[in-house]
């Protein structure tokens, strides 16, 4: 019986990390539902580019309370995680404080942990803060409501309630090495949780070394629960922001992508030797679809960026539709497309691998043609984004979408490109009068 | 006007067996707006004497596509672009100013991908290049001291990171340049991008050149500097929608370096 911990242990971390493994295969398979891009150019400026905005929140600290805050709890998580090594080899080994013998550094270690664990409590309770009492205006949005608000505070009790038990599994142990308790031995430093060992006073080791262990199987089982909540939260930025950044946009924001499929057909337009008539050639791939209506007509890369979506609503704030009341919000449509390509791989999943067409798409059943028609191409929205998305390229492949495969564009528009087709202007002017203005007085 | 308009067109240098130094792309809106025009003509002053070399499409000139693109229409795009390449890269054509960011932005950033490679300008960098050179000078002026801010046109801005050039011509006239409170990267839209100026807008609580407006109107500016035919349009809408016309002015930097050197 002596190890039926290791043992258990064992069981809920395979257990743990398993079910997370599956989580990750359906993530990959449904971003590889998208279109392929070729984004294998510039190695380098991609590594620098991940290097500075995701791992040094570059873009956060553009809002200064926020970036602030979130750095705190985004070092937290990662220096914890040193710690949580410590905690998964002490489980499977059934060793205490491993790493102890690093003596002094071991000190620090465990003396920072406590220190950030504190300073990401205070941080989470100012971003409840935000969220529930003082309600900034981006965090209440229609597309907020339900799930998205719930989703964000659940993170942010899981990490509270996570903090606490660290702080208290340091606590009692700090009591019981006062003790002398067999098997915790002297290490570590404990600057935040000394002061809840007085609470543990006057208790028994038993008890003690009872709170501890409860403390630590709650603490790593939480850890691992985390993980796997990640897949259905919006917390998933914190793995996917690294690859989103590293795949962002490189050039230019005012540079739109023009469409390959489209210069074919121009080229062909204006050969005047090819033969419009001509069969097609063997080979030839099936007729491409002008722009996008569904999520399998996006690039990986867009869906990609779906996931990553932290829903800060940063965009949103800085979208101008958005800011004068229009329906439009780039939030939203990141989370659209998120919420409608989960809903295609139930569906692959539910159907055995394969897709079995429920009669929806993104656009009309997520996106409104509104939507999409409030857009003045800013790229304010892809500037305010954090972790590089850019909504705006969905918004414009969905526009083409309506425009060259539905003939759905606004009067207004349609008036405006006759007259490019016609006149070479989006006015209706003569081509021949485009000098005038050098004679007029 | 003081002197009459000198503006080549490149058919008539070619005739000649000329290449101007560059060619300056007046766009839809600076040929066919009456607003716009008057920008196009403040711009030609300057070039006139600094003596440039410059020549204009004129009649070969068509739209390069951009609010086909944004709103969706990639073919009708690609066609107006295929076709300018062709009448530009007929001519050999190399370099290109523009007061249009978005001609500016399409021809710098799309043509390329569609066989047109040209080094592009937009005409405050082209200004500002005048200026280092000495080709062209100002003293003083009757914007001295004058508040002005400048709206940054999304194209130009963030769309492709030219900030400093036009906010460097506003300080040689020696004038207070204030900045609104969403300014460079963080520039508010006028509301005109992506082919929003020519159609109605979605309905709102307000109109984004209104939002904009109100925004420029808080620092209390007796001039509105853009450097953007559409946007001195949006702007100029806001302004009369706050019965403003009779104390703030908007001006492209063209206008206002060519009133200040008294054109
Ligand atoms: S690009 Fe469109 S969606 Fe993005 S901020 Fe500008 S108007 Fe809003
Ligand atoms: S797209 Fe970017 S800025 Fe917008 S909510 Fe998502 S993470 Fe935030």
């Amino acid at each position: 019986m002596e190890y039926l911990s290791n043992i258990l242990f064992v069981i809920v971390l395979i257990a743990g990390i398993g079910f997370f493994a599956r989580n990750v295969k359906r993530l990959s398979r449904n971003i590889k539902l998208g279109k392929d891009v070729d984004v294998s150019d510039n190695t380098s400026q991609r590594w620098k580019n991940m290097a500075k905005i995701a791992l040094g929140q570059s873009k956060m600290v553009v809002r200064p309370i926020a970036g602030f805050l979130h750095i705190i709890v985004y070092v937290g998580f990662i220096i914890i995680n040193v710690e949580v090594i410590e905690i998964i080899l002490d489980g499977i080994l059934g060793t205490h404080r491993l790493f102890a013998p690093l003596s002094v550094v071991y000190d620090v270690l465990i003396g920072s942990f406590e220190i950030l664990a504190i300073l990401v409590i205070v941080a989470v309770t100012i971003f409840w803060m935000r969220r529930n009492v003082i309600r900034i205006k981006r965090f209440m949005k229609p597309e907020m409501a339900g799930w998205p608000k719930e989703d964000g505070n659940l993170i942010l009790y899981i990490e509270l309630v996570l903090m606490t038990l660290f702080l208290t599994m340091n606590g009692a142990d700090y009591q019981l090495q006062q003790m002398g308790a067999a098997h915790y031995i002297e290490a570590g430093s404990f600057p935040v949780s000394q002061f809840i060992a007085p609470l543990f006073e006057g208790m028994s080791i038993s008890s003690l070394v009872l709170v501890e262990r409860t403390a630590w199987w709650i603490h790593i089982v939480g850890i691992l629960c985390f993980l796997n909540y990640l897949y259905y939260s919006k917390h998933l930025h914190i793995l996917l922001a690294f690859p989103n950044t590293y795949y962002g946009k490189l050039v230019p924001k005012g540079q739109f992508k023009n469409s390959d499929a489209v210069t074919a057909e121009v080229k062909l337009m204006m050969d005047p030797s090819a033969d419009p008539f001509a069969a097609p050639a063997e080979d030839a791939e099936e007729p491409a679809k002008f722009g996008a209506s569904d999520v399998t007509d996006l690039s990986w890369v867009q869906l990609l960026n779906s996931y990553t979506c932290t829903e800060c609503g940063r965009c949103t704030d800085e979208c101008p539709a958005n800011q004068t009341g229009k329906k439009l919000s780039p939030r939203k449509i990141m989370m659209d497309t998120r919420d409608r390509l989960t809903e295609v791989g139930k569906n692959i999943d539910a159907n055995n691998g394969k897709f079995v067409d429920d009669g929806k798409q993104l656009l009309d059943g997520y996106i409104s043609r509104e939507e999409l028609w409030a857009c003045t191409t800013c790229n304010a929205c892809v500037e305010a984004c954090p972790v590089s998305i850019d909504p705006l390229s969905i918004i414009m492949d969905m526009r083409q979408y309506l425009v060259m495969e539905q003939s759905a564009a606004p009067t207004d528009l349609n008036n405006m490109m006759g007259n490019i087709e016609n006149n070479g202007a989006p006015w209706p002017f003569n081509q021949m009068d485009r000098l005038n203005w050098a004679k007029e007085e | 006007m003081a002197n009459e308009l000198k503006v080549p067109t490149m058919a008539e240098l070619f005739a000649a067996g000329q290449k101007p130094e560059v060619l300056f792309w007046v766009g839809c809106a600076g040929s066919f707006d009456d607003r716009a025009k008057k920008i196009t003509k403040a711009f030609v002053q300057l070039l006139n004497r600094a003596n440039v070399s410059f020549a204009v499409l004129g009649t070969e000139e068509s739209c390069t596509g951009d609010p086909a693109k944004r709103s969706g229409n990639e073919f009708l795009f690609q066609m107006q672009a295929v076709t300018n390449i062709e009448v530009m890269n007929a001519y050999g054509i190399n370099k290109i100013v523009t007061a249009c960011p978005h001609c500016f932005n399409t021809i710098k950033n799309e043509y390329p991908g569609l066989g047109g490679h040209y080094e592009v300008v937009h005409h405050t960098q082209f200004l500002k290049t005048l200026f280092d050179d000495k080709r062209i000078t100002l003293e003083g002026g009757q914007f001295k001291g004058k508040r002005i801010t400048y709206h940054d046109p999304c194209y130009l801005g963030r769309a492709n990171n030219v900030y400093e050039a036009p906010r460097e011509l506003i300080r040689k006239l020696d004038a207070e340049l204030i900045e609104m409170k969403s300014c460079k990267e963080k520039g508010l839209c006028c509301g005109a991008g992506g082919a929003q100026m020519f159609k109605e807008p979605e309905k709102g609580d307000k109109d984004i050149n209104i939002e904009r407006t109100e925004q420029a109107m808080e620092t209390k500016p007796e001039i509105i500097a853009a450097g953007c035919p559409f946007c001195n349009t949006m702007m100029t809408d806001g302004v009369k929608n706050k019965e403003k016309e009779g104390a703030i002015a908007v001006m492209d930097i063209a206008e206002l370096i060519a009133s200040a050197g008294d054109l």
